[in-house]
């Protein structure tokens, strides 16, 4: 066997000639290192457990009732790229939206995945569970569901559809579509499950979580959606680079008006923003290029269970936000400029305020783990 | 008398089956199945109209940006709407690169390898350090044994005709794609906040004022996909091209095209935009005729709804009934569209027809440029068939770059004279009807919003892929992919490269399954390895 050295060099020069500098790669380890909260000097470790890999682990990827959305997500991850997660990272053994190999020849590869076992199972998509609604190969979904699911080490469902139906499995639920989790629950199967909720995943969520696997040899701490703490753990109010305007009662009444291109706060305009907990002000997306808010979108609040009916009216303000001074009287955004502007002590208070009554919303429909 | 199933139809998105009879080593006869129903419509009734900009994008998530905007537009026409200079020119852009975005994906991720042999490549003998390299990189992955996406494919098949040193360019070429087509999306998210899925474009415009470091970053961005496009994507079309120009006539299909017509124009005229609006028929090529949304009426006796009369989709009707496979009745959840009673390709093919032969002065330049190169000048109707859909699509992901640049200079010289106004405000009328006809890189896409006391009282959508992959209407005529694969040669029963590649030409937005059954007795072999 190779020594590590030589392992090392081997590796680097692969990446070299993709025109992945070796400071890229390390930068890249920097940045996964910090999505998993460790600080940026455990970036030398996630380097070398990559490094020397012996065997990529393997991922079989389903896709069900999506619209593959997730799958363009993963292909546009910066750190690491899609091309380094194919060729040194994972072994990305089934995904129809990729693979070379179609029919016959895919299937084989599938019952050999079965065969020999212990993969990442990635599910995209909710599963209908109304006949004859979602059918591969003249299987109903769920079928195709219940034969993958066994063999796998741990399941990831990537974005909403996924975890809980998603946009589809909305009122009425027209092909009665269900997620990952619930799919579990009645085909009596246990397994080690991650509910990566966002419509469509952060690619960036994803692949922390994967490297985090492959590190530690766990899944990372899940909070009661089972989501990870670690991408889920605040809301995107908490960490809104607009929260300022917010604490100082500056919105934006109008869509492209002078109020919006000096970045006021966008509440009043429908922003989920406070009811909503994801990591998106600070991991972005598109290699950090931009995220909704920034762009000037009210966050739709897609990182919510059941987001499509929960948040229906999303231009539409979120009901009132108590106000600190008022005894818990609610008021509309128009008084929170009034008295906010009066009072520093006022924006302070009023994030532990708006934090505190901005707790997880439980989901009746069967989000709660 | 050969008999298979394809069991998935890789490379592409969402769930589809064809099945296929196959009579001395030609394809006889098609039957082409959407095998997913979501009901979108149904759950968009009684909702805030404004929500469907955000809902309809989850329809497609390769091309969330065209129904966001569909929608939009349909919102903009029932709501009276007048979208400002600077709000037309940013749809354009977000809708421009992920254009973009896709065709790259198309061309190099999702149709390449149906022309490009991987393993093949591990034999060339390359001069250049750069492609030494990448030989290298795959030769050591080979050598893994862990082969990931590139496992068990049809290697080695007789159709494919490139050299090894070709074949190894473009496997370099697929790699760098990946990361190219990644960079195009990031213009999308520059205007849009993310992508897929982008925030940015309700009803009246867009929401977002963009900033001097938005513009310097989006152009700089711009032109480096403009250098790509240029120097390696159109240069790999005319390096693979010349090799595969015997199978010009290959899928050819109804060959008539539609287009809603895509990159709005400052005098909102839909015949003016820069792949203008129109409609050609077989009999009367190259005739551009008026693309009318009154001339479109969706057939369901072969797809899983109840019945009832074909209907246009302003008063259309979404009333899903399974029932089994059966294809000589109801086959397919997709309603099968039709234009004044006509079958239709939609997508880049249909589009660039349709402004060569409205005269649209680039596309012209550009397809007569590739019709000499490859020695038929002036003929454009060896484009339709599945190297013309190829090329339409290099072409038109040129033509889009390259006007993207110039939608960034407009956007700058507007601004420059005070004019910032991104959005126009309105207020939701009680009772309100629109329709928004747009393009998505896959081709036509409708959106008709019937609004009632505020909500959405009737939604209809007609998606690309629906013109393309319908199934016969009542009178028995198939649609568009149905009839492309008839005649198609399949050297290898168990492996139908041929068929892929026609399906595959259309850029379907469905993971399909291909199915091929035997004419005597109808029986669906599997193949499955239990």
């Amino acid at each position: 066997m190779a020594n590590k050295d030589e392992v090392s060099k081997q590796f680097l020069d692969a990446l070299e000639f993709r025109g992945i500098k070796r400071r890229d790669f390390l930068k890249y380890c920097g940045a996964t290192a910090i999505l998993l909260g460790f600080s940026e000097s455990f970036a030398p470790k996630i380097a070398a457990a990559i490094e020397n890999a012996t065997k990529r682990q393997p991922v079989v990827w389903l896709n069900f009732a999506s619209d593959s959305g997730c799958t363009e997500a993963f292909i546009k991850a910066t750190y690491p790229s899609p091309a380094q997660v194919i060729l040194d990272i994972l072994s990305v053994d089934y995904n129809e939206t990729i693979m070379a190999a179609a029919g016959k020849q895919a299937e084989e590869i599938l019952v050999k995945s079965r065969q020999e076992g212990g993969y990442i199972l990635i599910v995209e998509g909710g599963i209908p569970t109304k006949k004859g609604h979602g059918m591969i190969g003249n299987k109903e979904m769920l079928e195709v569901f219940k034969e993958n699911a066994g063999p796998a080490i741990a399941i990831l469902a990537i974005g909403s559809c996924a975890t809980t139906g998603g946009v589809p499995a909305a009122k009425p639920n027209p092909s009665q579509i269900i997620g990952t989790a619930e799919a579990l629950k009645r085909l009596g199967i246990s397994k080690p499950l991650v509910n990566l909720d966002l419509c469509p995943v952060n690619p960036e969520y994803l692949v922390g979580v994967v490297v985090n696997f492959l590190l530690l040899g766990k899944i990372p701490d899940l909070d009661h959606f089972g989501r990870p703490k670690m991408f889920y753990g605040q809301t995107i109010h908490d960490n809104c680079e607009r929260r300022a305007h917010f604490d100082a009662g500056r919105f934006v009444e109008v869509f492209g008006s002078k109020e919006e291109s000096l970045n006021y706060c966008l509440y009043k305009m429908g922003c989920k923003g406070p009811m909503t907990w994801s990591a998106c002000p600070k991991i972005q997306y598109n290699d950090r290029t931009s995220w909704c808010v920034k762009a000037g979108g009210p966050c739709i609040g897609c990182a919510e269970p059941g987001w499509t009916d929960k948040f229906a009216g999303f231009y539409e303000r979120l009901p009132g936000v108590k106000i600190p001074g008022m005894d818990g009287v609610e008021a509309g955004a128009d008084k929170i400029g009034a008295i906010a502007a009066a009072a520093t002590a006022a924006g302070i208070a009023l994030h532990a305020v708006a934090t505190g009554v901005s707790g997880r919303i439980k989901d009746k429909d069967g989000g709660e783990k | 008398m050969a008999r298979i199933t394809i069991d998935p139809f890789t490379r592409i998105e969402g769930h589809l089956r064809i099945d296929v009879e196959i009579e001395d080593g030609k394809v006889k006869d098609a039957w082409t199945t959407g095998t997913l129903f979501r009901g979108f419509e149904i759950i968009l009734k009684g909702r805030d109209p404004r929500d469907a900009c955000h809902i309809t994008q989850r329809i497609c998530g390769v091309c969330p940006t065209s129904h966001g905007h569909a929608s939009s537009m349909s919102m903009d026409d029932a709501f009276k709407i007048k979208v400002p200079a600077n709000g037309r020119i940013i749809r354009n852009i977000i809708e421009g690169a992920q254009f973009v975005h896709s065709h790259i994906l198309w061309f190099y991720h999702l149709n390449a390898l149906d022309y490009v042999d991987v393993v093949s490549a591990l034999s060339a003998q390359p001069a250049e350090a750069s492609l030494k390299k990448v030989q290298a990189k795959l030769k050591s992955f080979v050598d893994s044994g862990q082969l990931g996406p590139f496992a068990n494919a049809y290697w080695g098949h007789p159709a494919y005709k490139l050299p090894p040193e070709v074949n190894l360019i473009a496997v370099a070429h697929y790699l760098e794609a990946l990361e190219m087509q990644a960079k195009a999306a990031q213009v999308s998210a520059l205007f849009g906040g993310r992508m897929p899925m982008t925030m940015t474009s309700p009803p009246g415009g867009v929401t977002h004022v963009p900033t001097v470091d938005d513009l310097k970053n989006y152009l700089f961005r711009v032109k480096e996909l403009q250098d790509w496009i240029d120097n390696v994507f159109i240069a790999d079309l005319m390096a693979i091209a010349p090799f595969y120009l015997d199978a010009a006539g290959v899928g050819k299909g109804p060959a008539n095209f539609l287009s809603w017509g895509v990159f709005e124009d400052a005098s909102f005229d839909p015949k003016k935009r820069l792949l203008p609006r129109g409609a050609i028929f077989a009999a009367d090529f190259p005739t551009v005729h008026e693309a009318r949304a009154v001339d479109v009426l969706e057939y369901t006796g072969h797809s899983w709804y109840k019945d009832s009369k074909p209907l246009n989709p302003a008063v259309g009707v979404t009333d899903p009934e399974y029932t089994e496979y059966d294809p000589d009745k109801k086959y397919t959840w997709a309603k099968a569209p039709r234009l004044q009673g006509k079958p239709m390709e939609v997508g880049a093919l249909a589009r660039m027809v349709v402004a060569y032969a409205s005269g649209q002065p680039t596309a012209k330049k550009l397809i007569d440029d590739t019709l000499a190169k490859i020695g038929h000048p002036g003929q454009p109707q060896v484009l339709f068939g599945i190297i013309g859909r190829i090329a339409a699509r290099a072409l038109e992901c040129k033509m889009v770059a390259d006007s993207m640049y110039q939608w960034g200079m407009d956007l700058i010289e507007n601004i420059k004279k005070g004019n910032t106004a991104v959005y126009a405000d309105y207020q939701i009328p009680d009772k309100a009807q629109g329709i928004g006809l747009w393009e998505a890189p896959r081709g036509a896409l409708g959106h008709w919003i019937d609004v009632e006391d505020k909500k959405i009282k009737n939604y209809q959508c007609v998606v690309p892929t629906t013109w393309n992959v319908c199934p016969r209407d009542d009178n028995g005529v198939r649609g568009p992919i149905e009839e492309a694969l008839i005649g198609t040669e399949v050297a290898d029963a168990e492996k139908p490269l041929e068929v892929m590649r026609v399906v595959h030409s259309f850029d379907p937005c469905l993971a399909c399954t291909v199915h091929v059954i035997h004419p005597e007795s109808n029986r669906i072999m599997d193949f499955k390895v239990s």
